[in-house]
């Protein structure tokens, strides 16, 4: 028995037999090296257990977590949350514990990652800001490796691990930023100084830009745009909560996409990142979301399944409380187009590297506003002819990836991390979409 | 603890740091939330721990461990110095820190009723009450909640400090969401964020919450009839204080963060249009317009004895009438700077993140007007409250805002409400079109329990003192 099941175990010992209990063990380092003005600046590890409890006592609710990990501090932890539940009112809600059912058998793990050192994180920043031939870089490089083990009191036992890297920067200009990004299971999949070319031929690309005027314009979205759409379609339409409290667009059956869009949330994807199992020991499995355009299903954790009538599809976030439940491995199905010929497809419209700060105004109609980022170009008769300023929009994505709207889907299939505010990565495309609107410009 | 912290510094020290601090911090968390009459989660979070901070040349190490031994400290101590090692492979210029008074010292904040001790059923009452009587008048779905953290923190550094503090904050929320035909509307009480401070749970007594929630799910419901914001060009503008706490956290408290500026947060939040050239002479707003950062504020809930950087808490002036003359800023970014002394607006978000540039309790000072007289002397305006939506540029400088609700404002009257309002600008025209200022019977100190920054990601608690504001010639009414 490895040691965080073992762990699990102790917690569970402790509890006893007259609480329904699930246990998640988690255990790992997490490590970020930061740069700016082209020097490491931040650099931080971070290595650690944390141990989360929930249990009902005859349907009193009590979660709590601790990351110490002594027979004491465990006592105290078991008995003061038994003791938290003991004054709770029953939650109706309560679905009951996951009952035993296996994982996926999915291993997104590499020991090179997991173990990287700070210097293998700096010989990567190095590249990419020597790459940046003497403009002023700005990023992150980053790597994890996390266990988990999953104990409750129903049976089910399940243990996974993960790791993740990934490298963000930007290159800088007197007027102007440009980006590159790259994410994976491997750290040995990233190239410093490919990203930093990158980012350096975006920024001078993007350089003395002009404004342009707001107004409704196509659109050549990268996959990191891409990625920012759908975690707002993820937290507040293909979420069980969200559709059990009216307040979700999804309809299932409908087709309320373009016939384009085929999406589906899948930790089995070769680019996914993650374990196969969610906070509450459900196996995950491959959710489809959308097909061809007709919405075809929706997440859930035992809670909102157990109030829809429907099965947990492994989507339960620890702590996610209100929010429901949460895809974290979204990936959209790729086209056939090179992103290059995306934008030779376009009559006129805008090339856009990165959103910015968007947020939402309403859930239901996904109206949502935000700006551009790290260069934009203004497309004329499929050429690039000059960049433009940064512009503020405001527009449904919903409508935006309506039914007619998306005139073309690139092979470029990416994995971008941080999705869905912090809580996965989804693996997608760039797309070519028919009308955006551009509510404001850079002098407002 | 300090034994703890100080075998990190040690270790650090002896590992080649030319300068290391550390803190061991105990952080409790508990909050309840409660939907639709129904109490749906409590949970209670334990988290302790040291994190150490070593410098070499132009970079930092941090390092952390759960481990609270004297063995683990002094592996988190070396820890940190190595990484510092591998950071100063990719240099810049060494970087120097004001000086600081070293100080032993402890601290903490008075509370008059400490949350942790509350009874859990008084507090689960308290919100199975109020989400029941929202779903009474007219919630599709009513939420509550309450948060209370209690962290204590000892502080160690090769200078010779030795701090502990403790500090006691809490606060709560709730809302009421109505759902339409094709939308959904919300209103909040006290605020989208809900009201937090470093206070005991006398603050949540003072919410009345029970007292609002009648109100709020029949405000929701009422906006899925009410008249859509208009879109015009240039108006009027009346701004409650709670929406206005935004708005200063944004579009002020952000952009004045020395960090950004020096474009340390460059690729991720951003930097500022700000340029420290200009200190001392650039026009930020009006002459109204005078913001503080101040964590020295009782109850507010960026207020603190010392920042994780042991420098005591006190007021720095941000805009003084209008001009802007200061900024937010540590021991580091202040002497790359060149000022004489950091500002005090160092914390970390739990033992195991870097201490960085984080807002204490930046807000207006009030002025002399009433929100009564705003809406007498406007003849044709609108007025919003209640922030429901937020976005602003890289540069904190283009922003776009939206807010629950909002009331038309015809000669001198508060006319229908409306829905959906939102209002957008740029920074310093639009603090320069601030021509009312609410006055101290108006002034709250807001508490925001949920600012990101940083990477690793980091969760900050700032204050805001705000009133109510009114401004000339503004954008409103953009829609998608």
């Amino acid at each position: 028995m490895s040691a965080l099941l073992e762990t699990c175990e102790r917690v569970l010992a402790r509890v006893g037999t007259d609480a329904e209990a699930e246990v998640t063990v988690t255990a790992g380092t997490e490590a970020l090296t930061r740069f700016a003005t082209s020097f490491i600046h931040q650099n931080v590890v971070d290595a650690g257990h944390r141990v989360h409890l929930r249990l009902a006592l005859d349907g009193r609710l009590a979660e709590a977590s601790v990351n110490q990990t002594d027979d004491d501090a465990l006592g105290r932890f078991v008995s003061s949350t038994v003791e938290a539940a003991r004054l709770q009112p029953v939650d109706p809600g309560w679905p009951g514990l996951a009952p035993a059912a296996d994982a996926p058998d999915i291993d997104h793990w590499d020991d090179a990652t997991a173990s990287a050192d700070p210097d293998a994180r700096a010989v990567r920043v190095a590249a990419f800001v020597a790459a940046a031939g003497g403009l002023e870089t700005a990023g992150f490089c980053s790597t994890e490796g996390i266990e988990v083990a999953f104990a409750n009191s129903a049976g089910q036992r399940l243990r996974g691990r993960s790791t993740a890297a990934g490298m963000d920067g930007i290159a800088r200009t007197g007027s102007s930023d440009g980006s590159a990004r790259a994410a994976s299971v491997r750290l040995s999949d990233l190239d410093g100084a490919a990203l930093g070319e990158l980012a350096t031929r975006r920024a001078r690309e993007s350089a003395d830009a002009t404004d342009l005027e707001p107004g409704r314009y196509e659109v050549v979205l990268s996959p990191s745009c891409v990625v920012n759409m759908l975690g707002f379609l993820a937290i507040h339409g293909f979420n069980g909560r969200a559709v059990e409290e009216g307040r979700s667009f999804a309809r299932v059956g409908e087709a309320q996409f373009d016939a384009g869009i085929t999406l589906a949330d899948d930790v089995t994807h070769p680019l996914a990142v993650g374990i196969g199992f969610d906070a509450e020991g459900t196996p995950k499995r491959r959710v489809e979301l959308v097909r061809d355009g007709v919405t075809a299903g929706l997440v859930h954790d035992r809670r909102t399944a157990k109030a829809l009538d429907a099965e947990s599809t492994g989507n339960a976030v620890a702590g996610a409380g209100p929010f429901g439940a949460v895809p974290a491995n979204l990936a959209l199905e790729a086209g056939s187009t090179l992103p290059g010929d995306l934008v030779a497809g376009v009559g006129r419209g805008l090339l856009v590297t990165d959103f910015w700060y968007t947020r939402i105004l309403d859930p239901r109609t996904q109206v949502v506003t935000g700006l551009t980022r790290n260069g934009v170009w203004l497309v004329e008769d499929g050429r690039v002819v000059r960049p433009v300023t940064n512009l503020r929009f405001t527009q449904s994505f919903l409508e935006a990836l309506g039914p007619g709207q998306v005139r073309g889907v690139g092979s470029d299939l990416t994995l971008v991390g941080g999705a869905t505010f912090g809580l996965g990565a989804y693996v997608v495309p760039s797309l070519h979409l028919a009308s955006w609107n551009f509510t404001g410009g850079a002098q407002g | 603890m300090f034994d703890y912290a100080e075998a990190a510094v040690e270790a650090a020290l002896a590992s080649g740091a030319t300068y290391a601090d550390a803190r061991v911090m105990d952080r409790r968390h508990e909050s309840m939330n409660a939907r639709n009459g129904e109490i749906e989660g409590l949970t209670r979070e334990g988290s302790m721990g040291l994190g150490v901070r070593a410098l070499i040349g132009s970079g930092w190490g941090f390092s952390s461990t759960s481990e609270l031994t004297t063995t683990a400290a002094q592996a988190a101590g070396a820890g940190a110095a190595a990484i510092a090692r591998a950071s100063a492979s990719v240099p810049g210029r060494d970087l120097e820190l004001t000086p600081v008074e070293v100080r032993q010292d402890s601290w903490q904040n008075s509370v008059d009723e400490d949350p942790m001790s509350v009874p859990l059923s008084e507090k689960g009452d308290l919100l199975v009450g109020v989400t029941r009587t929202m779903r009474e008048h007219g919630a599709d779905v009513a939420l509550a909640g309450y948060d209370v953290w209690d962290t204590t923190k000892w502080l160690a550094s090769s200078e010779g400090h030795r701090i502990d503090q403790r500090i006691r904050e809490c606060g709560a929320r709730m809302d009421a969401t109505a759902n339409g035909e094709r939308e959904t509307q919300r209103r909040s009480y006290p605020g989208i964020r809900g009201q937090y401070g470093t206070r005991g749970w006398g603050l949540v007594r003072e919410l009345d919450l029970p007292g609002n929630a009648a109100r709020i799910a029949e405000e929701a419901r009422a906006l899925l009839s009410a008249p859509e914001c208009p879109a015009i060009a240039a108006t009027d503008l009346i701004i409650g204080s709670e929406q206005m706490a935004l708005q200063i956290h944004e579009s002020v408290g952000h952009a004045v963060e020395l960090d950004r500026i020096l474009g340390w947060e460059a690729a991720f939040a951003g930097t500022s249009w700000l340029d420290l050239a200009q200190i001392g002479s650039l026009r930020f707003g009006s002459d109204l317009m005078n913001v503080t950062a101040d964590a020295t504020l009782p109850g507010a809930l960026g207020s603190f004895g010392y920042d994780d950087e042991g420098t005591p808490a006190h007021p720095v002036d941000i805009v003084r009438d209008g001009t802007w003359v200061g900024v937010l800023s540590g021991r580091d970014s202040a002497a790359l700077a060149g000022l004489d002394s950091s500002g005090g607006a160092v914390r970390g978000d739990g033992y195991n993140r870097l201490p960085m540039v984080r807002m204490t309790n930046v807000g207006l000072l009030p002025g002399r007007s009433s929100l009564e007289e705003m809406i007498a002397a406007t003849d044709d305006g609108i007025m919003m409250d209640t922030n429901r939506s937020w976005s602003i540029d890289d540069k904190r400088l283009n922003f776009q805002f939206g807010c629950e609700i909002g009331w038309e404002i015809k000669n001198g009257r508060r006319g229908r409400m409306l829905k959906n309002p939102t209002y957008t600008g740029i920074g310093p025209r639009f603090w320069g079109s601030l021509d009312m200022l609410g006055n101290e019977k108006e002034w709250t100190f807001w508490g925001t329990p949920n600012c990101g920054k940083g990477q690793p990601g980091q969760i900050g608690h700032t204050g805001h003192p705000a009133v109510p504001c009114r401004f000339r010639g503004v954008r409103v009414g953009v829609r998608g």
